[in-house]
């Protein structure tokens, strides 16, 4: 039991896939432009997890290994145009933000990665404890990552003013301030993980 | 081998195809739904008139008539591809005398904290009231009455050229208009209405 | 004219990298030394052009006419790019193995490079303005965009992996090894290229 509390827990902070993996790096800048477009992002992205980590290891038995890349990619892509049609009518001011990044979560190397080194070898609770894990650490990552900038950048989180307008910087909601905010998080971790050793 | 891939595509296929079935409905009326609020928004009208749409030339024309037929105004919606990051889209709501009375954004990308706060009415309630006659559609730095948003002066540009091609197609078109010699949609009415109009300051 | 309006803009104003954000992953990843930038450089221009114009066809000649092009080009597009990628490496195998072996683990990377899929996506769902008025592009204005992206991701990298070689010669701050600062450094280079806005 507490081998599956692992599974979950890991991708939430020791292994999270961006600021620990550095994977889905993409995403991570392009849409995070606010807070809410961080998290509905991470939230997106948890579901085609979840979803295909749980298929692929339903299917494992099935799938030959020759051409195990090309079925995982069929199965992620599936689930990403669900989530594309299910957005574009229920939450169409989202899909429009986020745009191009939706169809691309299929080249998340995340989704990808953990389909090859887990989902394919493991049963399917720990399979879909695994993807959430990740997920949510994604969502967590991006959401702050949207708080930071989306305050610095425009005095306000989750579109509530915290900040008078006055002291916006611009720059954090433009592309050069996405590279620097992410740089300096990972710093920041990374300056905790070398302290624990 | 290859056998596996296929199978998994076709159930793949055909589980979307059933989602898409299942959505594409919600999807085509979210477009109306905007559609209608921003011609609510823009001409203010109420239950009482009658609405028709014309396209004339890439513009939609909603034409608004009071219920004894005399041409209230259009919901003009409009757009422009000059935007920073691409295409906006507007409705813009313009009176019988040509009146910008309110517009509405429909669609935009631009860059969140700069061209995207279009959507502010610090920016966009600039224009209502004014009257394109007497109000130079073009931004100040380009020797006109508008104020652009502060680094974004491409954004404004696109913004105020599509008031301004709206004002253009609407001012051209307007003789047909207030004769009601419209053509499409389900709203009645339409032909008699001509008749009853007391403006008639097109002779044709 | 128009060709070379594309060129510029998607090299300079809309650089692939530090404007649009796809292509991160092997630009983080690739760009340590110079050499290997440029083989990856020379290779995304390859796949990228070839992917864009088999895509766009695909999608003009089977997709929209059995009508499927609504829910079944996210799966249709990257199997492609994925038996495209195979592809490349069987025939680049037989014809140049040193050039395979110099291009190694980075050719099957491709695959899950965003900004691959995402040029396919972004030329056949979006409108662009070349010419003077909106209109989707043509397989001519496709490709040649998908040249004018890959060449700018090329750029981008080979700059970057020029710059990346100064910086390990230095002693940065613990926390700031490694990623973290080359991070920081592309966003200097994203504020440069900001520079180039408004030029097309």
């Amino acid at each position: 039991m507490s081998n599956n509390v692992k599974t979950f827990t890991k991708g939430l902070i020791k292994e999270n896939p961006i600021l620990v993996l550095l994977l889905g790096c993409c995403p991570t800048l392009a849409t995070t432009t606010s807070a809410i477009n961080g998290m509905s992002m991470g939230l997106a992205t948890t579901f085609v997890l979840i979803m295909s980590n749980l298929v692929i290891s339903l299917l494992k038995g099935f799938i030959p290994d020759k051409v195990r890349i090309p079925c995982f990619i069929v199965v992620i892509a599936s689930f990403v145009t669900i989530v594309q049609l299910v957005m574009q009518a229920y939450v169409p001011d989202i899909y429009e933000t986020l745009g191009l990044f939706i169809p691309l979560i299929v080249v998340n190397c995340i989704v990808l990665g953990r389909a090859e080194a887990f989902a394919s070898k493991n049963p399917v609770w720990p399979s879909i404890l695994d993807g959430a894990g990740m997920g949510l650490g994604f969502t967590f990552a991006l959401t702050i990552l949207g708080c930071i900038r989306e305050l610095l950048g425009n005095g306000t989180i989750f579109s509530l003013r915290i900040l008078p307008e006055t002291a916006n910087i611009l720059l954090f909601i433009l592309p050069p301030g996405a590279f620097i905010c992410l740089g300096l998080l990972i710093a920041i971790v990374n300056q905790f993980k070398k302290e624990s050793h | 081998m290859v056998v596996a891939l296929l199978v998994i595509t076709a159930v793949s296929g055909g589980l979307l195809g059933l989602v898409y079935g299942m959505t594409k409905d919600t999807i085509a009326e979210v477009d109306q739904k905007k559609n209608a609020a921003a011609i609510a928004e823009v001409l203010g009208t109420d239950e009482n008139s009658k609405l028709e749409t014309v396209t004339i030339d890439d513009l939609t024309y909603n034409l608004a008539y009071d219920p004894q037929g005399n041409f209230l105004g259009a919901a003009v919606k409009t757009y422009s591809n000059s935007g920073f990051s691409g295409r906006i889209e507007l409705m813009v709501g313009l009176l019988a005398d040509g009146t910008i009375n309110k517009v509405s954004v429909l669609s935009q990308s631009e860059t969140p904290g700069l061209g995207a706060n279009m959507v502010n009415p610090k920016f966009k309630d600039q224009f209502n009231g004014k009257n394109p006659a007497s109000y130079n559609l073009s931004v100040t730095k380009d020797g006109g009455d508008v104020d652009a948003i502060t680094a974004a002066t491409i954004s404004s540009r696109a913004f105020t050229g599509a008031v301004k091609l709206a004002y253009e197609g609407f001012e051209a078109n307007k003789s047909q208009f207030i004769k009601g010699a419209a053509t499409t949609v389900e709203t009645p009415v339409a032909e008699n209405s001509a008749e009853t109009t007391e403006g008639g300051q097109d002779n044709e | 004219m128009k060709y070379l309006i594309i060129i510029l803009s998607t090299i300079l104003v809309n650089n692939v990298i530090f404007s649009q954000f796809l292509g991160i992953c092997p630009f983080l990843g690739t760009s340590k030394k110079t050499s290997t930038a440029m083989g990856m450089g020379a290779a995304v221009i390859f796949v990228l052009t070839l992917a864009t114009l088999v895509t766009w066809l695909v999608n003009q000649y089977i997709l929209i006419p059995l009508g499927l092009d609504k829910f079944m080009q996210t799966i249709a597009f990257i199997l492609i790019i994925a038996a495209l990628v195979q592809m490349v490496e069987i025939i680049l195998k037989k014809i140049s193995p040193s050039l395979y072996t110099a291009l190694g683990v980075f050719l099957p990377l491709i695959t899950t490079n965003c900004a691959v899929l995402g040029v396919s996506l972004t030329v056949v769902t979006k409108e662009f303005n070349y010419g003077g008025v909106a209109h989707m592009l043509s397989l001519g204005e496709s490709v040649v965009y998908a040249v004018g992206i890959a060449l700018g991701f090329a750029l981008a990298l080979v700059i970057f992996a020029g710059i990346r070689e100064h910086i390990e010669l230095m002693e940065a701050p613990k926390g700031m090894k490694g990623t973290p600062i080359a991070l920081i450094t592309a966003g200097i280079l994203a504020m440069a290229f900001m520079g180039f806005t408004g030029v097309v």
